[in-house]
């Protein structure tokens, strides 16, 4: 069962993880979609 | 002779069936001076395929314009109806300030059969299919009853699965069944939730669900590729499932027909799980990148030519996204519905299976009765037997 836990903890960090990395990498809808000529914030 | 009569009846029949059912001929459009009538109109709106033709080769040609000196002179530009067809069927040149993918195209007009094969089809499938899943699995619970030892446990145990073993299932369990969740609280969110709970409650559970979808998917591919590479070798299918399956896999009656470390029934959930997986991922992929990763074209493409179908090789961006989203849908459900099912075996279905995931050690009895050819072959690797409960 600890096995089984680990993996749930793995599988949440790895999802933030994925969230921070693709925001970095501009792959958010806005960002995407908009022109240069757009201030998003 | 009958044969061939029958036959011809079949090929009757299907003409009749692949035959789109056009909505008038160009005869009828005289009286509007060629363009569509109200029956072209009701045909559409009931899904009827209509010769559009007509409209999307009428964009208008300047050559023709009447002189600036005529009775209708023009400067020999395209009249604005001709402008507005050409949007319509993608077929002008349109420039947007909106730099992202697809852009350009202003009007699309598959939405509808996205949007009624979604809340029509897909969402009776979920329905239907889960509900029925869960009906069937609490009958069968009822009239069959839990699969024992027979005998009851021996008491010692082997290991069936190693750590990292059970650390790449776990990773494939707990990233689906949150996609599962998520994925129909999403597709549900309009029929059901909206209703109920309304649309503050929707959103906040929308975009809840988005956010983990997402996210979490990334760890389903990544144990996906890892579950394929760990047990692939033990699920090539061979003369030995074909008995299993003969002999009801020993679920139907009470026998238990022999098996290496996987049995016929687990290498179709084996099996099932790499290649639904596989294309939940791929669509998965192409949504969660609108418009850069289209592949229904190139799919359709493969399948004509191998085939003969005709399916269509040209297809919109919004299109290629419409059948993205639909093709996610229905095999994620064929797989949820599949699950269900695998994980009642795994854990009320049949006594001691659920250790084998739980802490690796499978009691040695459950593991002779389900697995016999496996417990001979480990234990002629020298595998070690422990006493239940010692965990070292
Ligand atoms: C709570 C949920 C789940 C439980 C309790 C469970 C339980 C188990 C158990 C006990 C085994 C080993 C069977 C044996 O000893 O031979 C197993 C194997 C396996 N599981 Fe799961 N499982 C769950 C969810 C999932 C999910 C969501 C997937 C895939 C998306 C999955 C895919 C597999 C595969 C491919 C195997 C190997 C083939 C097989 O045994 O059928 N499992 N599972």
């Amino acid at each position: 069962m600890k096995t089984m836990f680990a993996a749930f903890a793995f599988t949440i960090a790895v999802s933030f993880g994925a969230y921070f990395v693709l925001s970095e990498m501009g792959f958010s809808s806005a960002e995407v979609q908009s022109a240069p000529s757009v201030r998003l914030d | 002779m009958n044969l061939q009569v029958v036959g011809a009846c079949l090929i009757a029949l299907l003409t009749f069936a692949v035959t789109p059912a056009y909505s008038q001929d160009e005869g009828q459009r005289a009286s509007t001076g060629g363009a569509q009538t109200l029956e072209d109109i009701l045909a559409r709106q009931k899904g009827l395929k209509v010769d559009e033709s007509f409209r999307r080769d009428n964009l208008g040609n300047p050559e023709n314009a009447q002189p600036i000196s005529g009775n209708l002179g023009s400067l020999g530009g395209v009249s604005n109806s001709d402008i507005y067809r050409g949007i319509r069927y993608s077929e002008t040149d349109v420039k947007v300030s909106n730099n992202g993918p697809a852009a350009e195209i202003l009007v699309q007009d598959g939405g509808m059969e996205w949007l009624l094969t979604r809340q029509g089809g897909i969402q009776a499938y979920a329905g239907y299919g889960i509900g029925g899943i869960i009906l069937a699995l609490v009958i069968f619970y009822f009239a069959r009853g839990r699969m024992t030892i027979d005998g009851g446990p021996s008491g010692q145990t082997i290991e069936r699965f190693k750590a990292f073993e059970r650390f790449g299932h776990w990773c494939l369990a707990g990233s689906f069944i949150m996609l599962a969740c998520t994925g129909l609280l999403l597709l549900f969110g309009r029929s059901v939730i909206i209703p109920i709970f309304g649309h503050e409650a929707n959103s906040a559970i929308a975009t809840f669900s988005i956010w983990v979808h997402n996210n979490i998917a990334w760890v389903f591919m990544a144990a996906l590729v890892a579950i394929f590479v760990m047990w692939v070798a033990h699920n090539i299918p061979n003369k030995l499932d074909l008995e299993w399956f003969a002999k009801g896999g020993g679920i139907v009656g009470h026998g238990h027909p022999s098996a290496k470390k996987f049995n016929g029934g687990q290498k179709l959930i084996f099996w099932m799980t790499i290649v639904l997986g596989a294309s939940v991922s791929m669509s998965g992929l192409s949504l969660l990148f609108p418009f850069e990763l289209p592949m229904f074209a190139k799919t359709f493409g493969i399948i004509n030519s191998m085939t003969g179908m005709g399916l269509p090789t040209e297809l919109l961006p919004h299109e290629e996204m419409q059948l993205a989203h639909l093709w996610h849908a229905i095999v994620a459900i064929t797989m949820i519905i599949a699950i269900i099912a695998h994980i009642y075996i795994g854990s009320v279905g049949m006594e001691g299976a659920f250790d084998a995931m739980g802490n690796g050690q499978v009691d040695l009895e459950w593991a002779r009765q389900h697995h016999d050819l496996w417990v001979e072959e480990e234990e002629a690797k020298g595998a070690p037997i422990r006493q239940a409960g010692d965990l070292r």
